[in-house]
């Protein structure tokens, strides 16, 4: 083989105040292949692609393009590599068009939509792309903003593309289509650095892999000589077991009945339509579908945050028998009704946890009110704190650490110690491994198997369709507010998964059609 | 297009990077050593313009605030702790505001409403009433009016989410131009009305300031205890740090942004009535003279705790009355301390930037390559 390397990094190192992002990384990208970097959460993949798309300055080290030293100080000397990148969040304006967005920000003072339309064509057939160039961005789904994207580095000349977590928020089927979109870039010589953290992304699609770790390079190996559990070993530092286990469900009764709920958002969007499920005890039950079709309102429902215009929610409680309507119901209301709920939201710092508050404080959130007295009593709360931090095996300086300041899989395992903490009887979590490292991820997935076991009905929001596939009992998708199926876990596949979370999309569409 | 760019071969000089690992104690040793330099650039500020040499100003500076201290006269000394209660009573109204993220910036009109209703109690009720009775009414008038006046732009914060920094500067506005409309009414024309014998306050032990400097010192306490370990100081936290986490546990959030206006109101109104009954017997429209909006900066550098604001108070209440005695000595007029007195919380502030932040120089490591 002699490929030419495009882009060359030499003992590029990183850092933010204390923390090294990058350390002494050494990284090698050809033309016509395609590269992946792999790594955990927080392992700095992020950090050293931004370095070479110009977003951040190496602290040292160099780059060099095409066997020359580069110095990329700003996005526009990036761009004038011929660099690409495609960001995690993308940046688009939301009331342009595709082609609009596209053109924009080019400084070459040629404003021509209609040559430049003609380009754009021309880009999307020439690598399979699937988009009408007229279409505003706000009515894209994620999917498609991410093609445009991709055309619009492409448009811009890029022969060095850069994707960060390009799948993270795409279908398998969308998945696969991108993939066949970053071949056919390969066969043409451009030279492809894709960012994951999913290994049988990495299989199937590079053509060498590199590995960060706590922002070290650990090596590159061949795709082809390579495995799964090679990988994850290099990835985590140790051999793991990649195995969730899934017991049988017994004693399954109905703990919480939701009845044709509707929610409609404060800008007159339906965000739930008509939703009716039942969460059994010692289950779990998973909820999949694209981001932002409705799960966060449906837990939010479920907790009492958000009003709903018609429906119920019936909770049964196990020690009363008696059966309670939670809809219109406040937090507080719902946990005076004894209705064992516990929520993990999304958000962990922005609603689950205060950020600037310590370990104590964050356990007294969900007790503090308890009693008559005017003044906090931290004594149990502390004690709580420090058995979480002992149970968990949570990293921190001390239990009197601002939450903030711990790694995202500390504060997830606060969070989740402290839910589970109140005994619930329904559990309700979404997207709890999200940005968590592998082992963090497991421990979680362990602890929601433990509560199943004791009873606990519970609710999983999940994004990884091969977890949701490996752990849940039961899976209900949701696209677009409504319910489009629900299958057995045990027997469905990933692809059935995807097709149900389009499914309610597609009619959408064929209706306005 | 790639040789244009490989020409830039340029660096940034330096970067600008947060921090978040300072210990506390180099924290307070760089905010002491500001308020060292602070104080040595006023004192060689001060010492040009008069034209008096560096130690002569400080010995100004310090009989000014301390008066003859060391011959066992104490009226200058109650002065200055009297300007610093008032002070600091006004930025103790303010924390708990602050506390939830409530920029309430109506401390100034608060108090003014609060000093509103002694004197009217003064000088309606004042004659009609017995001495005890009276001190009741004024204490609860005032502290009803500047929970109003708090509590006004808290319920438009909570129902229809209006902008309450803008609404708490206009509510100023309103307040003053009442005292100026009441003060023409019993004023008889003139700008000023007569100190009003009823309802004062009473001197202990020839001291017209005691009452004040205790009440202030006891809500200094209270409110300290009340913010770090009293339930609702608690919601007032998470309320301040995210609304959403507060809904998520149950609280009710307007009746927190309520509650505590009503409390940050009331304690403005407290210090109206310091000023009112407890020291001036008269009120004006300068009677609270911009505190209220220097108590926003207090509160602010004394990072919300009660202790902390102490000092914070003390030091500036030190300069604005050292400073400005030495511009007397120099026909200077109290702009100057003015203008010493912000400088020097211009350079506190600006030391919170170092403690936050650090600056990094780009590394030299390449050119010793080449
Ligand atoms: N702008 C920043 N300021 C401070 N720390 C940062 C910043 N960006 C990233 N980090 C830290 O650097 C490390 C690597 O982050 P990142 O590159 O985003 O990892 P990855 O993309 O592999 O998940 C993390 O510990 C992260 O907290
Ligand atoms: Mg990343």
């Amino acid at each position: 083989m002699d490929k030419q390397p495009a882009i060359e990094l030499k003992n590029i190192t990183k850092r933010f105040g204390k923390v090294v992002a990058n350390k002494d990384v050494n990284l090698t990208a050809y033309r016509g292949e395609i590269l992946s970097i792999l790594g955990e959460n927080g392992s700095g993949k992020t950090t050293l692609m931004n370095m070479i798309s110009g977003i951040y300055f190496p602290d040292e080290g160099e780059i060099f393009i095409d066997e020359k030293e580069a110095v990329i100080t700003s996005p526009k000397d990036a761009f004038s590599y011929k660099i690409g990148m495609i960001h995690q969040h993308f940046k688009l304006v939301d009331v342009f068009s595709e082609a609009e967005n596209i053109v924009l920000g080019l400084e070459d003072g040629k404003y021509n939509l209609k040559a430049s339309t003609e380009q754009i064509k021309k880009i999307s057939e020439q690598y399979g792309f699937e988009l009408d160039v007229d279409k505003k961005i706000y009515t894209m789904s994620v999917s498609e903003k991410q093609t445009v994207e991709i055309i619009k580095v492409l448009y811009r000349g890029a022969d060095i593309l850069i994707l960060d977590e390009p799948t993270a928020v795409l279908t398998p089927q969308e998945t696969e289509k991108l993939f066949n979109i970053l071949r056919r870039m390969r066969d043409d010589g451009k030279c492809i650095i894709i960012i994951t953290h999913k290994l049988h992304e990495v299989l199937s699609l590079s053509d060498r892999v590199s590995v960060l770790r706590k922002g070290e390079y650990v090596g590159t190996v061949n795709t082809a000589e390579t495995s799964e559990s090679e990988l994850t070993e290099m990835m985590v530092g140790k051999k793991i077991e990649l195995n969730i286990e899934r017991n049988e469900p017994h004693d399954t009764i109905d703990r919480l009945i939701v009845n044709g709920i509707t929610c409609v958002d404060r800008m007159g969007t339906t965000v739930l339509d008509d939703v009716s499920f039942t969460a059994k005890s010692g289950e779990i039950l998973g909820i999949a579908g694209i981001a932002g079709s409705g799960q966060r309102e449906l837990l939010e429902s479920i907790a009492g945050l958000q009003h709903l215009s018609s429906g119920e929610i019936l909770y049964l409680n196990p020690k009363t028998d008696s059966i309670e309507n939670l809809r219109d119901k406040t937090p507080m209301q719902i946990r005076n009704m004894g209705v064992r709920l516990s929520f993990v939201p999304e958000d962990r710092l922005g609603m689950g946890l205060v950020g600037n508050m310590d370990i104590v404080d964050n356990m007294m959130l969900r007790s503090y009110s308890k009693g008559h007295s005017m003044f906090l009593k931290r004594k149990k709360p502390k004690d709580l704190a420090m058995k979480i931090i002992h149970d968990l095996e949570v990293v921190t300086p001390s239990a009197s650490t601002p939450v903030r300041r711990l790694s995202g899989g500390n504060v997830q395992k606060v969070l989740v110690g402290r839910e589970i903490a109140a005994s619930p009887t329904v559990l309700m979590v979404a997207y709890p491994v999200r940005g968590l490292d592998i082992n963090s991820s497991y421990m979680i997935y362990n602890l929601l198997n433990e509560q199943k076991e004791k009873g606990v009905a519970v609710i999983f929001v999940g994004e990884d369709l091969d977890v949701l596939v490996e752990l849940c009992d039961r899976i209900m998708v949701i696209g677009s507010g409504k319910i489009t199926g629900v299958v057995d876990g045990r027997t469905t596949t990933k692809e059935e998964i995807g097709l149900l979370m389009t499914k309610s999309k597609q009619e959408g569409e064929s209706d306005n059609g | 297009m790639a040789d244009t760019a490989v020409k830039t071969h340029r660096e940034p000089l330096f970067h600008v990077v947060k921090r978040d690992d300072m210990p506390w104690w180099k924290a307070w040793a760089i905010r002491a050593a500001t308020i060292v330099i602070a104080f040595f650039i006023v004192g060689l500020l001060s010492a040009a313009v008069t034209e008096k040499s560096f130690g002569e100003t400080y010995s100004v500076m310090f009989s000014g605030v301390f008066g003859r201290l060391f011959e066992g006269r104490t009226t200058m000394l109650w002065k200055y702790l009297q300007e610093i209660a008032i002070l600091l009573c006004l930025a103790l109204a303010l924390t708990p505001a602050f506390k939830m993220k409530f920029w309430n910036c109506g401390a100034e009109g608060q108090a003014l409403m609060g000093g509103l209703a002694p004197i009217v109690c003064m000088i309606e009720l004042g004659p009609k009433l017995p001495y005890p009775v009276l001190i009741a009414v004024i204490a609860i008038t005032s502290i009803i009016a500047g929970a109003i006046w708090g509590v006004i732009p808290a319920i438009f914060k909570a129902w229809f989410n209006t902008n309450e920094t803008l609404f708490t500067l206009m509510m100023n506005y309103i307040a003053t131009q009442i005292i100026a409309y009441y003060v023409y009414l019993k004023g008889g024309g003139s700008n000023v009305i007569n100190p009003v014998e009823y309802g004062n306050f009473p001197a202990v032990g020839n001291n017209n300031y005691f009452i004040n400097i205790v009440v202030v010192a006891v809500i200094t306490v209270i409110m300290y205890i009340y913010l770090k370990y009293s339930k609702q100081g608690y919601e007032i936290s998470v309320v301040g740090e995210s609304q959403n986490t507060a809904r998520y546990i149950g609280i009710n959030v307007k009746k927190v942004i309520i509650r505590t206006m009503v409390i940050s109101g009331a304690l403005c109104g407290v210090t109206g009535m310091l000023l009112v009954a407890g020291t001036d017997h008269s009120i004006n429209i300068n009677s609270v003279g911009g505190q209220g909006f220097t108590a926003i900066l207090m509160s602010w550098l004394g990072q919300f705790n009660p202790f902390i604001m102490v000092i914070m108070t003390a030091l500036v209440v030190f300069l604005r009355i050292g400073v400005s005695k030495v511009a007397d000595t120099a026909l200077l007029n109290s702009s100057f301390s003015e203008i010493m007195v912000g400088l020097v919380i211009l350079l506190l502030v600006g030391c919170e930037f170092f403690i936050n932040y650090s600056i990094k120089f780009k590394h030299s490591k390449k050119e010793a390559r080449v």
